[in-house]
């Protein structure tokens, strides 16, 4: 689970942290009010960051023509307009997708004189499965470039799950980076808050970037989180009550909510086959054959190992509120399901969905030729895969077809 | 011959009572599996279907019974918990079906494990099968939930992070007449027990696995660390399927383990890593089962 940077800051905030001085706000009213309260208090400007689940914000296009989800403003009137702007208004940038999101709230914060720019990471390393710290003085750019072009900006620390994140270890990554004198004592102390922030959170992703050193006027100069990003566990949720209360409904597709209702894994993806699987090896391996023979897969759906009738049905009702899928490939190895009980799913599915698109069954295993049978006794259009190569490329030269019409 | 379980290979059930566990102790048994305890706290003194001892502990049940190997069946909020417990036991072999489990939890369990010789399979898995020589496999050890009957024994060892690709594999080859060693399913979680890596080196050890099935999935490295390994010692054929070459970035595909993040873990450099390493990519899942038995000739 994803969740809005004004969320993550607070998040790490609570944790020693350090942010900017700001509020999250849903009204160009309200934008109005913190920023007055910030420039009153001495800071020279104000930043208006718009909160959506996506990178890419400060470069992005609203669909009405507005340029940039992020502005620098200079006085509270500015601040009014550009929350005026982006209010309502759907963003895209590189990372939504042509849809775009709407934005619904607004980070309102202070904006200080940056001093230099870095990055600090916590995440869970797989290959040695401990979590790891990653920090680095190439901040506020991609890292993943970073890690490619300059291998040696790169500073990790193996985190022993058993001890933790040490603070000689958050010393060694702060020296490191050059926060050394006045600003090592307080840099350590905020690399080890955002390690607990990862841990007490579940967090599968902790990014700060920038983390920067900003220096206000007359002021000494301190560290502050300018952009952080979180990502939470799922399997971890039902532990955090006050984590889940976070989730933003009106970022996740609703078809993909409606699936994980159902206990289905959906993936809406632009293809025009709609694919309906059993597993999600066996799913993913569904897309990339239906790719293999030329077409596109307008899904990634696994009903589970087990696919019940029931999933089943409900799988066909969201796999049709797509309006771009012109077949369906339902790929099953019944494996201990019986694939007659399977058959009978779909047939009942396809009746109360009043389904009127081709529809390719590619079924296997367990009790299969009276799985067939019912296919082909139901007086429906099923066409019936002998394998999963014959039944996607049933399904491509389907869609094909009836894209021609 | 076969790697991890025999026929003989004595199984307990951690969770036997809860109906998913239930149900495919059943199946096991009815596969001719030697499952000999299970294990329920607070039902101990009971018996399975009449017929299984369940005990309160895993180490009382591995006291009575002398079961080495144990499949765990228990909601994810308890698994860590029956995994460890296993661990302290002194099985061999413990074999989490588990879906779900904390990625947190997992990391403390690899820790606690660590210089223990007990070894996991999974989270986040079918199991295992070692094929028996009865009709449709009767009589070989199922440790998981696959389904027994599309087995038969013989040379081919297959490894994969899927579920269902496993069992579309063993098909492939069961159908074409031809049997496995032994199946391992190490499960689609970012963390796991053991590697696709650790589990070719056993089959590499094996003299009666001929050849190898090796299934993988977008995330992580593991498939090119096996491949590393198979470019320097290699010495039997493999044939490998990687799933997710249409899968987008940033989506975990179902499995909590199966996403591309950061430009990392693409099927593409899987596939790239492995053809490398002399293994013969299948370029579709329909053709596993055909791509091995190229090589094997």
């Amino acid at each position: 689970m994803n969740i809005h940077e004004y969320q993550a800051a607070q998040l790490l905030a609570a944790r020693g942290v350090n942010r900017p001085d700001g509020d999250p706000v849903s009204t160009p009213e309200e934008a109005r009010v913190v920023a007055a309260r910030l420039l009153a208090a001495g800071h020279p400007k104000v930043i208006v960051k718009a909160q959506i689940h996506a990178g890419g914000r400060g470069k992005g296009t609203f669909t009405s023509g507005y340029q940039g989800g992020v502005k620098l403003c200079a006085s509270v009137g500015e601040v009014e307009t550009a929350a005026a702007a982006m209010l309502g208004q759907v963003l895209v940038t590189r990372q939504t997708g042509p849809e775009g999101r709407r934005v619904k709230k607004l980070l309102v914060a202070a904006a200080a004189p940056v001093v230099k720019e870095f990055y600090l990471a916590v995440l869970l390393d797989r290959a040695t499965s401990r979590p790891m710290v990653i920090a680095s003085e190439a901040g506020g750019m991609d890292i993943e470039e970073v890690a490619e072009r300059s291998p040696e900006k790169i500073i990790r620390e193996s985190v022993d799950p058993a001890l933790g994140y040490q603070a000689y270890q958050a010393r060694r990554q702060a020296v490191a980076l050059g926060l050394i004198g006045e600003q090592l004592a307080p840099a350590a102390r905020l690399f080890q808050g955002a390690y607990r922030t990862w841990l007490e959170c579940e967090a599968s992703l902790v990014e700060i970037n920038p983390l920067a050193l900003l220096h206000p006027p007359g002021d000494r100069p301190t560290l502050s989180a300018i952009d952080a990003k979180i990502s939470l566990d799922d399997n971890a949720l039902f532990r955090h009550p006050d984590l889940v209360a976070l989730r933003d409904l009106d970022e996740e597709s609703p078809l993909e909510i409606e699936a994980s209702e159902h206990g289905l894994n959906y993936i809406k993806l632009d293809g025009n086959i709609a694919c309906l699987v059993n597993g999600a090896g066996l799913a993913m391996a569904t897309m990339d054959i239906i790719d293999h023979y030329g077409g596109r897969p307008a899904n990634f759906l696994d009903v589970g190992g087990g696919a019940s009738p029931e999933q089943v049905a409900a799988a066909f009702g969201i796999i049709l509120k797509d309006p771009h899928v012109q077949a369906i490939l339902v790929n099953i190895f019944g494996g201990i399901m019986d694939c007659n009980v399977i058959a009978t799913g779909i047939v009942t599915a396809a009746r109360q969905t009043a389904l009127n698109r081709p529809l390719v069954v590619r079924l296997e295993g367990n009790n299969v030729v009276a799985g067939r049978q019912t296919l082909s006794e139901s007086g429906l259009e099923i066409v019936s895969g002998d394998s999963m190569a014959d039944a996607a490329r049933l399904a491509v030269q389907a869609a094909r077809t009836l894209g021609a019409n | 011959m076969s790697i991890l379980v025999t026929p003989q290979t004595r199984v307990l059930i951690q969770g036997i009572t809860g109906s998913f566990g239930a149900r495919h102790a059943r199946l096991s048994l009815e596969y001719g599996t030697q499952v000999v305890a299970g294990v329920t706290p607070g039902k101990g003194g009971q018996r399975f279907d009449e017929r299984v001892p369940i005990f309160d502990t895993v180490a009382q049940a591995v006291q009575a019974t002398q079961a080495t190997a144990s499949a765990i069946f228990v909601p994810p909020a308890f698994a860590a918990d029956a995994i460890l417990e296993g661990v302290d036991a002194g099985l061999d072999l413990i074999v989490c079906i588990t879906e779900g489990i904390p990625a947190q939890d997992m990391i403390r369990v690899k820790r606690a494990m660590e210089g223990r010789p007990a070894r996991l399979i999974g989270p986040n898995c079918p199991g295992i099968v070692t094929p028996g020589s009865g009709p449709d496999s009767h009589g070989g050890c199922r440790i998981g939930i696959a389904p027994g009957y599309i087995h038969r024994p013989g040379p081919v060892g297959v490894v994969s992070r899927s579920g269902t690709l496993t069992y579309e594999a063993v098909w492939q080859l069961t159908q074409r007449g031809v049997g496995q060693s032994t199946c391992v399913g190490i499960g689609g979680d970012p963390l796991h027990g053991t590697s696709h890596l650790e589990v070719i080196r056993m089959f590499h050890d094996d003299p009666d696995t001929q050849g190898i099935i090796m299934i993988g999935e977008i995330g992580g490295s593991a498939e090119e660390e096996a491949a590393a390994w198979i470019a320097a010692h290699g010495s039997k054929p493999v044939a490998a399927f990687i799933a997710g070459s249409t899968a987008p970035p940033g989506r975990r595909m179902g499995h909590a383990g199966a996403i591309i993040s950061g430009g990392k873990g693409t099927a593409a450099a899987k596939i790239k890593a492995l053809r490398a390493a002399g293994v013969v990519v299948a370029e579709t899942p329909a053709v596993m089962a055909e791509t091995l038995l190229k090589l094997l000739g």
